[in-house]
């Protein structure tokens, strides 16, 4: 059986929409980035007790039309590139205090 | 600024959203500078509720980053509980501050609540001379420490330093230390009328044989023949062009609630103790003529040599009598810099100074008061 993927928000970014694309500004030196409408959906469903393949199938496999294999496979992936920069919390457990997972996280 | 911050901050203009402001969350002060523009004294500053209520609706107006400022900020025993409930908002938040009260604990507090920068006030790497400036003794020794505390915590840190007269020959020595502190370093030679139209402090801005070395000191200004070169006539696009985000992207609301273009645009718009900030953002008639100003229109200015390269602060040039006026603090910095004259410099010597301008107007927390019957309700 696959382990589950949890995500969660981090909570030391900053986030706005702006017209159309959520801008995010990660902790993490500064850096601003935009997010497209899939990870848009990905980063506000991440709440840290849904897992990944829920939301794939709950929030994205019904806005766009996408097969399920193919979407989670790429919703993995975003998730680990987001969670590179500091924007997305990942666990196998629920994320139940994303503050003291991403002090964990800072630990050399 | 960015590229993408830039294009952001460029569709916010297109969208008519308000990208940035600040609150000044009280004009009370652990310190008594001797150039500072504010009345100390507490006139009934917003509640925590009120500016918890606030802030809600600066998020849902779209405010992205967000400035805390006053005053000292950690003057306010709710100082914590606002900035939990604004980054709780997801705002990018940015503190200005003497810094005085950071400790370990306050630093790692505010690590932990993913603040972006905190911008502290120092006027000279000398005791003797900062100390004087603040007039609190051993005040430099523990703005220090906090930039310790605050830098050990990977926090990123600015060292402000406002240049004036008494503080003139130490700008090198500021920066030296931010260096040695890994903070980064911003300098303002601008000393500003206090907010009930005193212009006595303005007898401490650096004179202009200050401000020409400052000019052509390359540690400051990159290569000081590039910068300090005449500038070229103001083309179609620069007439066209806004003076500054004042009231376009960014806005500030004073510890009263009363709302202006900017902390040093005194032009009252409104009252979010009385209207929805969203409400005087779209309708009020005075952010409407700010914005409806564009380079060509400034009296003076739009003939100006320095047209196109001019740091012309619309709110000082309110301050002086007309917002569509000079600001004559930049026409001096324009004059030290290339040597040319600006054309309101050369038109002013005959003209008496403006009437006095006051920017409190007091909306106490009363009932009956839009903001204080509402209820806090959770961030998100």
């Amino acid at each position: 059986m696959t382990k589950k993927m949890y995500v969660a928000r981090s909570p030391r970014i900053a986030a706005r929409m702006l017209g159309e694309e959520m801008l995010v500004m990660s902790g993490q030196g500064s850096t601003l980035f935009t997010l497209n409408p899939t990870a848009t959906i990905l980063w506000q469903a991440a709440d840290g007790a849904t897992p990944l393949d829920e939301i794939v199938e709950r929030r994205i496999c019904s806005e766009f039309e996408v097969k399920p294999e193919e979407a989670m496979r790429d919703a993995e992936a975003l998730a680990e590139d987001l969670a590179r920069h500091g924007i997305l919390l990942i666990s196998e457990q629920p994320i139940t205090n994303p503050q003291s997972l991403v002090r964990e996280q800072a630990q050399p | 600024m960015s590229a993408l911050m830039q294009e952001m901050s460029e569709r916010a203009l297109r969208l008519g959203v308000p990208f940035s402001a600040q609150i000044d969350l009280t004009y009370r002060c652990n310190e008594q500078c001797v150039h500072c523009y504010l009345d100390h004294d507490d006139h009934g500053e917003m509640t925590t509720l009120e500016i918890k209520h606030l802030l809600r609706e600066m998020s849902e107006a779209g405010v992205f980053i967000l400035t805390f400022s006053g005053g000292e900020i950690f003057l306010r025993k709710d100082f914590f509980e606002i900035l939990e409930y604004a980054r709780a908002l997801t705002f990018c938040i940015k503190l200005k501050t003497n810094a005085v009260l950071i400790r370990e604990a306050q630093a790692a507090r505010l690590r932990d609540l993913g603040v972006a920068s905190i911008q502290i006030s120092i006027y000279s790497h000398r005791p003797e001379v900062h100390d004087a400036i603040t007039k609190v003794k051993g005040s430099l020794q523990r703005s220090i420490n906090a930039i310790r505390f605050l830098k050990s915590q990977g926090l990123k840190v600015i060292m402000a330093n406002v240049l004036m007269t008494e503080n003139m020959q130490d700008y090198r020595g500021v920066r030296a230390l931010a260096d040695e502190l890994g903070a980064e370093y911003t300098l303002d030679p601008t000393i500003t009328p206090k907010m009930d139209g005193d212009r006595s402090i303005l007898d401490l801005n650096a004179g202009q044989s200050a401000l020409h070395e400052l000019f052509r000191d390359e540690l400051f200004v990159g290569n000081a023949e590039e910068f300090c070169a005449p500038p070229p006539p103001p083309d179609a696009d620069s007439l066209a062009s806004l003076p500054c985000s004042a009231g376009h992207t960014a806005c500030y609301v004073s510890p009263y609630g009363e709302f202006y273009p900017c902390v040093q645009f005194p032009l009252s718009c409104g009252n979010v103790r009385q209207q929805r900030f969203i409400d005087i953002w779209r309708n009020s008639e005075q952010l409407k003529e700010v914005r409806s100003i564009r380079l060509k229109d400034l009296s003076g200015c739009s003939q100006c040599a320095h047209g196109s390269t001019c740091t012309r602060c619309p709110g000082l040039a309110f301050m002086e009598g007309n917002m569509r006026g000079p600001s004559t603090a930049d026409c001096e910095k324009s004059f030290a810099r290339t040597g040319i004259p600006s054309v309101n410099l050369l038109a002013k010597k005959d003209k008496a100074l403006p009437p006095r301008l006051v920017q409190i107007q007091i909306v106490p927390a009363i009932p009956g008061n839009r903001l204080s019957s509402m209820s806090s309700q959770p961030a998100l």
